[in-house]
């Protein structure tokens, strides 16, 4: 879990270690205790980790944040704290202090601000109870990484209890912490479906934004490119209301539109659809929790015209009972 | 604090705990063990043997493994003589490399025991001999300086004065070390953390309170009072990383109804010598019905100052001398900062006597200064381009805070650009709580600095953190991705420490004093650990005088462990 960081003394002999190693180990050579003997002699190349990232994010907190920020009108004490937005030019350099030392730290050290992470989170996982059109559905998210570099994989899918049928979308993305609450995300999407009326597999390029607004909205806007060059973009949001510290309610709010007309999806261009969820959990552990809610979707234009035409619902109200679990 | 009908049930079971770590002590698989004893010994003399090892131990009626020095939680209390050269073989008895740090004493920075910076730990069987000479008096202690820190790697140290100090002379003298345990596996703890910053917060605003508020004050002001915090992603009730949820807050390796008690009687003078050796806890710390004479903090004595309560932090130390009116029971009641649980403890004349426990006090939020800190400086000498009031140049603790360029990135999820210079407030969570609480500017050092040069040259570090990440940092930059701090050797400097976050870190530089400075520039009191408080900025005096590679870090330990740490090189 641990990396292994290598570390190099400044070449000129700055290091105060000419203090008599007289003590140390019992059982262990006591030349251990001298840091600047030779064997240390190790590597520590900052700039190729990939934690040397571009810190001067101009980019700031997607705007929202460090724009606005007209101290005259600050009396009121109701304006966030300021964060995010492109260092002044005198902003100071934070390794000014060091005069040439480098950290060096040596074998023992362990590197938990470096640790990788993984979480596996499984927002929904749920059967939804639709008149007779039943279906079990899925959407979890999991990363690996560090705290500024992560591998994200998306995975949501839904499958018809009655028929053999059913589909699902798996994202493979690299995400980059970009600002405070934000991480921007590239990679592919896969799409696959099964049963009688399947249209078959696509696949897509995918960019986007995950991240946390100002009032604790999350938001993962994405725009997507399919291997036909259809453009597609969605937006999914969501909120948490605590009734108690374990009681929460989530409303969920996705919309798709599509650029292009696709129509072995049954997609038009414009607005697809608009899903609305509410999720009432209970937290039994932070880790498990069982809820009940109701998922809303609605087909427009010429999205629902097209899944008229094939048979389709284009207005679906389902009651909802599963578990958010993550680990 | 919340509307849950289901917090305060289990708020109940989080704040008891059961027993101390002693009923399993001597049965099961480690009873063999046979340096496994109830309670810490004390031990004397120059030469002290100490085992790192495991116990059974059960404070929540799970069975647990603890690592502990000696067999016990805490640790022995070594008690040595100042001038006295002193030997300490640690011994590691683990199945992975641990260390201890002698927190607050001044040594050769080989033996300071931090892994990675002093030496590279002491290796499963391995026996690590520890020297130095005790160059001061007071009252102080040692941990692991890994994650052995939290499952019971701990306990007191107190060197004794060559002479004793007239004005405290006490009848009895105890050691009080608070700290926290969970069942859980420290990595575990940090991971969650990680995954979910919010992880242990069973405190955050419901729907309920802002109906509370709607009613108490309108829909606008529950609004506007929300604003900020909300458009900012900040949460009023982040007071600890670690809660209750898990923990059982110790007194002395007692959970709450284990009980610690020291014997004192009517008319006695009692010290107790208190040790925040939480991980990740504050300690509000007060004896209903006794006043606490504050003598001593950080093992440096302090002008004698009577307070109801004070609040410390992890590696903090308080001394403070009571005074018995009756032979009556009293109860040492510390509660956890975030008001999630208590640790506590009796004073009374014979064992198996108990006080009322007194109930926890409610939780109040962190105010707007805690944010944005002092609001009115903006219009005031800030505006002047650094000059302070009456045209005269103050010191770097009331120039224009200059942020590093690196906390423009994403590590940081605030900044403070109009920080708190005062040092009279006691903090979030106590300020007119109705009782005399110490603040830093009741501190005062009864001595004056052998070193009033003045300082060389300034070095401003900024505590930041991104909470929602877990992300801990100086600068924005954790400790791996920083270069150290060098700071000249025999030079005297000024170090400021400016908090941008809403948290209370403290702050702890090994081997060489923290002399905090008040905001006029007077010296004001000599520490090893200083917490500083939200939206705070602190200077402090530092005379370089130890050669080596020294830590310079937030002492609780999950900030540490997320980077919120510089190697400091003197040299």
């Amino acid at each position: 879990m641990e990396m292994k960081m290598e570390h190099k003394h400044s070449e000129e002999k700055k290091d105060p270690q000419k203090m008599d190693p007289e003590s140390g180990k019992e059982k262990q050579d006591s030349g251990d205790m001298n840091h600047s003997s030779g064997d240390m002699k190790m590597d520590m190349d900052h700039s190729s980790g990939d934690m040397k990232m571009d810190m001067d994010h101009s980019s700031g907190d997607m705007k929202m944040d460090s724009g606005g920020m007209d101290h005259g009108s600050m009396g009121s004490m109701e304006m966030p704290p300021m964060l995010g937005g492109s260092p002044p030019a005198d902003a100071r350099d934070p390794h000014a202090y060091s005069d040439g030392y480098e950290y060096r730290g040596m074998a023992g050290f362990e590197a938990t601000d470096m640790m990788m992470v993984n979480k596996v989170i499984a927002d929904q996982f749920e059967y939804r109870n639709n008149k007779g059109n039943d279906t079990l559905t899925w959407d979890m998210q999991g990363w690996y990484g560090g705290d500024y570099n992560k591998l994200w994989v998306k995975f949501e899918g839904e499958d018809e209890t009655s028929a053999n049928a059913g589909e699902m979308e798996l994202q493979a993305l690299y995400s980059r912490t970009v600002a405070a609450f934000w991480d921007f995300q590239a990679g592919i999407r896969y799409d696959a479906a099964y049963g009688t009326d399947s249209p078959g597999d696509r696949a897509f390029a995918v960019i986007g934004l995950q991240g946390l607004a100002p009032y604790w909205f999350e938001l993962e806007p994405a725009i997507f490119i399919s291997d036909n060059g259809d453009f597609s973009a969605r937006l999914v949001a969501s909120y948490e209301l605590l009734f108690t510290q374990r009681l929460i309610l989530e409303p969920r709010a996705e919309i798709n539109i599509s650029a292009s007309e696709v129509r072995e999806y049954d997609i038009g261009s414009g607005l697809n659809d608009i899903q609305l969820d509410l999720r009432l959990r209970y937290e039994i552990r932070r880790k498990f929790a069982p809820y009940v809610g109701i998922a809303w979707s609605r087909k427009f234009g010429n999205t629902a015209r097209l899944t008229r035409a094939s048979g389709g619902d284009v207005d679906v109200l389902s009651l909802v009972t599963g578990i958010r679990f993550w680990f | 604090m919340s509307n849950s009908p289901f917090l305060p049930l289990t708020k109940r079971q989080f704040v008891k705990g059961i027993a101390a770590a002693t009923a399993m002590a001597s049965t099961g698989l480690f009873s063999n063990v046979s340096w496994a004893k109830a309670d810490p010994e004390e031990l004397t003399g120059t030469e002290f043997h100490i085992n790192i090892g495991t116990i059974p131990v059960n404070f929540t009626g799970k069975d647990r493994i603890g690592t502990v020095a000696n067999g016990t939680i805490p640790g022995p209390v070594l008690k040595f003589k100042e001038g006295d050269d002193i030997t300490i073989y640690v011994t590691n008895n683990l199945n992975e490399m641990t260390t201890i740090h002698w927190h607050g004493i001044i040594l050769d920075y080989r033996m300071d025991g931090v892994p990675g910076i002093s030496f590279p730990g002491i290796e499963p069987g391995e026996t690590f001999v520890h020297r130095f000479t005790a160059v001061q008096n007071g009252t102080y202690w040692y941990h692991a300086h890994t994650l052995h820190e939290q499952t019971g790697v701990y306990g007191a140290l107190v060197i004794e004065p060559k002479e004793a100090f007239e004005n405290e002379r006490v009848d009895r003298d105890y050691t009080v070390v608070l700290s926290d345990w969970t069942d859980e596996d420290p990595v575990d703890v940090f991971l969650n953390l990680k995954k979910m910053g919010s992880y242990y917060n069973y405190q955050q605003q419901t729907v309920g309170d802002f109906m509370d508020d709607v009613t108490l004050m309108g829909l606008g002001k529950a609004i506007s009072s929300r604003k900020m915090w909300q458009k900012g992603r900040m949460g009023r009730a982040d007071f600890s990383d670690v809660s209750a949820a898990t923990y059982t807050y110790l007194m002395n390796g007692k959970s709450p109804t284990g009980n610690w008690t020291g014997i004192a009687k009517a008319g006695e003078k009692v010290r107790l010598r208190f040790i925040c050796a939480g991980t990740a806890s504050f300690f509000d710390i007060r004896i209903p019905g006794l006043k606490l004479t504050v003598v001593s903090t950080d093992g440096q004595r302090v002008v004698h100052v009577d307070v109801d309560e004070f609040r410390f932090g992890p590696g903090e130390t308080y001394d403070v001398i009571v005074e018995i009116p009756d032979d009556k029971a009293y109860t040492i009641f510390a509660q956890s900062i975030d008001r999630s649980g208590y640790a506590r403890g009796t004073l009374s004349p014979r064992a198996g006597m108990e006080a009322k426990v007194p109930a926890l006090d409610k939780l109040v939020l962190l105010d707007p200064i805690d944010m944005m800190g002092d609001m009115s400086r903006m219009s005031g000498d800030l505006a002047m381009g650094g000059m302070a009031m009456g045209g005269m140049q103050k010191s770097g603790l009331h120039k224009k805070p200059n942020h590093a360029r690196t906390e423009y990135g994403p590590s940081v999820d605030m900044r403070v650009d109009f920080p708190r210079l005062n040092l009279d407030d006691p903090g979030p969570g106590l300020r007119n709580n109705g009782r005399r609480v110490l603040t830093l500017a009741d501190l005062k050092s009864p001595f004056t600095l052998a070193d009033d040069r003045m300082p060389t040259r300034e070095i401003e570090l900024h505590l930041t953190g991104n909470m929602e990440r877990f992300i801990w940092s100086m600068d924005g930059l954790k400790l791996n991705e920083a270069k150290p701090v060098h700071f000249p050797l025999g030079e005297r400097i000024r170090v400021i420490l400016h908090n941008d976050t809403t948290m209370i870190h403290p702050m702890h530089l090994h081997g060489m004093w923290s002399d905090l400075e008040s905001p006029d520039g007077g010296f004001q009191v000599r520490k090893h650990t200083i917490a500083v408080q939200p939206a705070q900025r602190i200077s402090m005096l530092v005379t370089v005088d130890a050669e080596g590679h020294w830590a310079f870090h937030c002492h609780l330990l999950y900030h540490m462990a997320a980077g919120m740490f510089r190697e400091v090189v003197v040299a």
